[in-house]
């Protein structure tokens, strides 16, 4: 292909206005976006003559052209008379192109309507004017709000069936604006129309002449075409790695936010790495910036790496990096949504794994009202919680769509089953507040799929603590859990071997297997401390180390005449002879924990009991059931 | 450098349904069939992937009764952007003599295009395969996808098409499974002219008007391009001053009495067209949703 420069002729691109045109069935769509489109000369002879074939065949409109018949493309849909799935229908005026998204009206396609509404910046809500507002209208906007649309035209249609009164039409646009007052649109413009006849479609009507205006073409002109936002910070997620030599390494994405210019600093997320933007690499040029909507390929001027699924931002704002969140989600799919179940989630350029944890509420459509739900059934929507099997780099759909919303699909079929918005997160993955590539305690847990704890036994001699122990790190060890047991006689063979029982050397003792624990726990380990440790103080001291939580004490209550008449170790009958000195309970103190997460009497549980009680309070990581109680 | 021109949002939004399905592909291909679309679609892969070459092969699926003009036009575009160009024909359809002259342009179609097609993908086994389709072309079409999912044996479901939110594309398939592309899918004629004429993109001269030798058939001027179509029957070849605004099996492509000498006369014509381009496709009429129970059996 030659190369030549392109030119920046006359025919340049238009902009696009997006928009989707709902409401309920038979209330106008198809008849108004055709009227549309034949009034702006966008159909042609031959396409209007299949249309007058098939208007004899399935029309309503008796010897007149249907124009519905444009849209219905599908075969079903011309035969059945109902539009099944979403239309893409384009038309230009000077200066502006549209996308029309026309979608079905049934409330069994609500999903298609959704598919429509995610890329429209615009809502066409059609009211019969005889009808009025119906279920499906409150339905319909409550969808559009939903998915973010801000600018809505209320098109009042059949207005020739209510002979054009003024008031009729009033009282449509009062109620209107009443119900939708909380749904967030920035604006609202109401028009009277007869899709049918044209009126107010591309011009004035002088059969409203109590109608100032604008016609419905004007409002699309004037309307902001821009779904993706050029103000907020620089946001860019990484769609594709460029490396056609050694020396060039190109970010390839779409810009999702913000505007981009060489010597930009910029953070790659999530590793955290910082650099600059060195060019915009373009096809035979470099671009002097770039922003929201523009695909791209960026070098950068430090070698960093980034792979696709990562984001590059601004350094100095960069958006959050979270695991879990608060969405809204509605499915689409026949096969009920299972909470607790794997699915795969697309935010962006990132494909992982995702379980929808719990089902908040589900939102009635028609009414707004939230009902308690356990599952999901297809064109439901509900507010739910979701948790990811890595962090991701997001934005609030609200903020901004492209960072924000997603779809789940099923690991199996590989079918799109659900689409969500991303509200806020639950919990912040902290480890974004590092330097990069710090491997921290969430970094080395994560890999363990695991919660690092201490679970701290404490307990008279004899009084079951080993037997207990050695029990729970079997069972944890069975469920792939990593641990490690710290038994109070072990270490004093070796890292406390030069302490004995005096009260500081039994307070330093405790101290040295808490600070021991302390790293293992940070290793992202399971640790099972099992020493006397008599002492409170000592013992709240150890708990200090630790985060909240993470600290699980556990108090082996046993009588000390139970403990004495065990003696397994012959220890007992030592000190009652004087053989052995400071031993506890003899003649050394032991001081009961007042408030230990888990208090065994070991008199009525036997040790698994005693270790079910304790897997309980170890609680549960990501993917497993939760506790029982 | 001299600075790139800002990018369209048609444009940013084909490049980066590009990028996104090279990334789900094990062995991508970019369907080319010499006309307009296709030298857009190519303009844009280049875009996309520059300044590395696109990752993919072109396909060309020939039914050997393309114009001499386009198949001048294939190589010269295949030497010169340095892409591999795979041309298939269906030799067995070859072999029997599967001709539109003779066997009428319902069953070459589908012998020499719809099977041949199926034949290159599994031959090669290509898993994602970008086409030029535009939305605004037929009915049909303004529902689909732009990552059209197909089945095994290349079926189209209408009913069970994948729902595509936002700009995020499920390109998940499993083995025996292919994805269609369509980084068109929301251009329209104009835009594609406006664009050629913008990005000086070299399409076959077969579209640009000039005196040609025509014979009258099935209401549109066809331009016998070799001996292997007769005349009929009273038929007599005429001059007239005609181009395309479709090109494929010459015998099936009509011609339009045209004055459009150039791109710029050429949207001029189109911004004011009565007709629509497929008008001049013998293929498309053949029978009512003819368009959707071919794509059902896998035609592109
Ligand atoms: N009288 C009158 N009838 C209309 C008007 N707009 C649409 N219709 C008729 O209402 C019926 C439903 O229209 P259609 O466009 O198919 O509705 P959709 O289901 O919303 O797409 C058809 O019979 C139309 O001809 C109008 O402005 N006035």
């Amino acid at each position: 292909m030659p190369v030549a420069p392109e030119s920046t002729g006359s025919g340049g691109p238009l902009p696009t206005l997006r928009f989707i045109t709902c409401g309920s069935v038979d209330d106008g769509k198809s008849t108004l976006v055709g009227r549309l489109l034949h009034d702006t000369r966008s159909i042609c002879d031959d396409q209007l003559s299949a249309v007058e074939i098939d208007s004899r065949r399935h029309g309503t409109r008796g010897e007149r052209v249907d124009l519905a018949l444009l849209l219905d493309g599908l075969l079903a849909e011309r035969e059945q008379g109902i539009t099944i799935d979403v239309a893409y229908r384009f038309f230009a005026v000077p200066g502006r192109r549209f996308v029309v998204a026309d979608a079905p009206g049934h409330e069994q396609y609500t999903r298609n309507m959704a598919t429509g509404a995610s890329t429209a910046s615009l809502a066409i809500l059609l009211v019969d004017a005889r009808k009025g507002m119906l279920v499906q209208t409150c339905r319909h906007a409550r969808i559009v709000s939903l998915l973010g649309i801000r600018q809505v035209v209320l098109a009042v249609n059949k207005m020739d069936l209510v002979d054009f009164d003024p008031l009729v039409f009033a009282a449509i646009d009062g109620a209107f604006r009443t119900f939708s007052a909380d749904l967030g649109f920035a604006s609202v413009t109401s028009i009277p129309l007869c899709a049918v006849d044209g009126d107010n479609v591309i011009g004035d009507s002088d059969r409203t002449p109590w109608y100032p205006g604008p016609p419905l073409l004007e409002c699309l002109m004037r309307a902001d075409v821009r779904t993706t936002d050029a103000r907020g910070p620089f946001r860019m997620p990484v769609q594709w790695v460029s490396r056609p030599n050694q020396d060039f390494r190109g970010f390839a994405g779409r810009i999702a936010r913000g505007r981009i210019a060489p010597g930009d600093r910029v953070r790659v997320l999530p590793s955290g790495r910082e650099s600059a933007v060195r060019a915009i690499v373009a096809w035979q040029g470099e671009l002097p910036s770039a922003m929201a909507g523009d695909s791209v390929m960026l070098t950068l001027a430090d070698d960093v790496d980034a792979s696709r699924g990562d984001t590059i931002v601004a350094a100095a704002a960069p958006p959050a990096v979270a695991d879990q969140f608060q969405v809204h989600l509605l499915w689409m799919h026949e096969h009920a949504l299972v909470p607790g179940r794997q699915y795969l989630m697309k935010l962006h350029a990132n494909e992982v794994t995702a379980v929808i944890t719990t089902i908040k509420h589900r939102v009635e459509m028609n009414t707004g009202a939230h009902l308690a739900a356990r599952t999901l059934a297809m064109n439901e929507i509900a507010v739910a919680t979701l948790s990811t099997g890595r962090p991701l780099a997001f934005e609030p759909y609200r903020e901004s769509r492209p960072m924000g919303g997603f779809v789940l699909i099923d690991r199996m079929t590989f079918e799109t089953v659900g689409a969500g918005m991303i509200d806020f997160a639950l919990r912040r993955a902290s480890n974004i507040h590092w330097q990069a590539l710090h491997v921290d305690r969430e970094a080395r847990a994560a890999l363990k799929h695991q919660l690092p704890r201490c679970i701290w036994f404490t307990g008279l001699s004899g009084s079951g603590k080993s037997t207990i122990a050695n029990l729970l790190e079997r069972r944890l060890h069975a469920e792939g859990r990593h641990t490690y047991l710290l038994d109070g006689d072990n270490v004093r063979h070796g890292l406390n071997r030069d302490l004995g029982f005096t009260e500081a050397d039994r307070t330093e003792n405790v101290r040295r297997v808490a600070e021991v624990a302390k790293l293992m726990v940070d290793a992202g380990l399971i640790v099972i401390a099992s020493l006397i440790s008599p002492y409170r103080a000592e013992r709240e001291q150890a708990r200090g180390l630790f985060a909240s939580g993470e600290f699980v004490e556990v108090f082996v209550d046993t009588p000390l005449d139970v403990c004495e008449a065990r003696d397994p170790k012959g220890l007992y009958r030592k000190a009652r002879s004087g053989d052995l000195t400071n031993f506890t309970g003899i003649d050394s103190p032991y001081e009961p924990p007042p408030a230990p997460e888990v208090h065994v009497r070991t008199v009525d549980m036997s040790p698994e009991a005693a270790v079910d009680r304790i897997m309980e309070m170890v609680s549960p990581d990501e993917g497993r059931p939760g506790p029982t109680s | 450098m001299p600075d790139a021109e800002p990018l369209s949002d048609l444009e940013s939004e084909s490049i980066e349904i590009f990028r996104e399905a090279v990334a789900a592909a094990r062995n991508p291909v970019l369907l080319y069939s010499i006309g307009k679309d296709s030298s857009v679609l190519l303009h844009l892969a280049r875009k996309a992937f520059y300044p590395a070459k696109p990752p993919m092969p072109l396909l060309h699926v020939d039914t050997t009764w393309k114009f001499r003009e386009m198949y001048a036009h294939r190589d010269r575009t295949a030497r010169e952007t340095g892409m591999q160009l795979i041309v298939h024909v269906n030799e067995e359809g070859l072999r029997a003599g599967v001709s539109p002259v003779t066997h009428g342009s319902e069953y070459h179609t589908n012998v020499m295009k719809t099977q041949a097609l199926r034949q290159a993908l599994d031959t090669h086994g290509f898993d994602v395969i970008f086409g030029g389709a535009r939305r605004d072309e037929e009915r049909s079409r303004a529902k689909e996808r732009i990552f059209s999912f197909r089945g095994r044996g290349h079926r189209w479901e209408p009913r069970t098409q994948r729902p595509e939110l936002w700009n995020l594309y499920n390109a998940r398939m499993r083995p025996g499974e292919t994805m269609r592309v369509f980084p068109l899918s929301n251009w329209t004629e104009l835009d594609v002219w406006r664009y050629i004429g913008a990005k000086r993109i070299p399409v076959v001269p077969l579209y640009f008007s000039m005196e040609r030798k025509v014979v009258r058939r099935g209401g549109t001027w066809i331009m016998r391009d070799d001996d292997r179509m007769p005349l009929l029957e009273g038929e007599v070849e005429e001059l007239r001053r005609v181009r395309f605004r479709t090109l494929g099996c010459y015998p099936l492509s009509g011609a339009i009495e045209s004055e459009a000498r150039n791109v710029a006369e050429i949207i001029a014509e189109t911004a004011s067209a009565t007709t629509s381009e497929r008008q001049g496709r013998l293929i498309d009429s053949d029978q009512p949703g003819s368009m959707e129970r071919k794509k059902q059996e896998g035609y592109f």
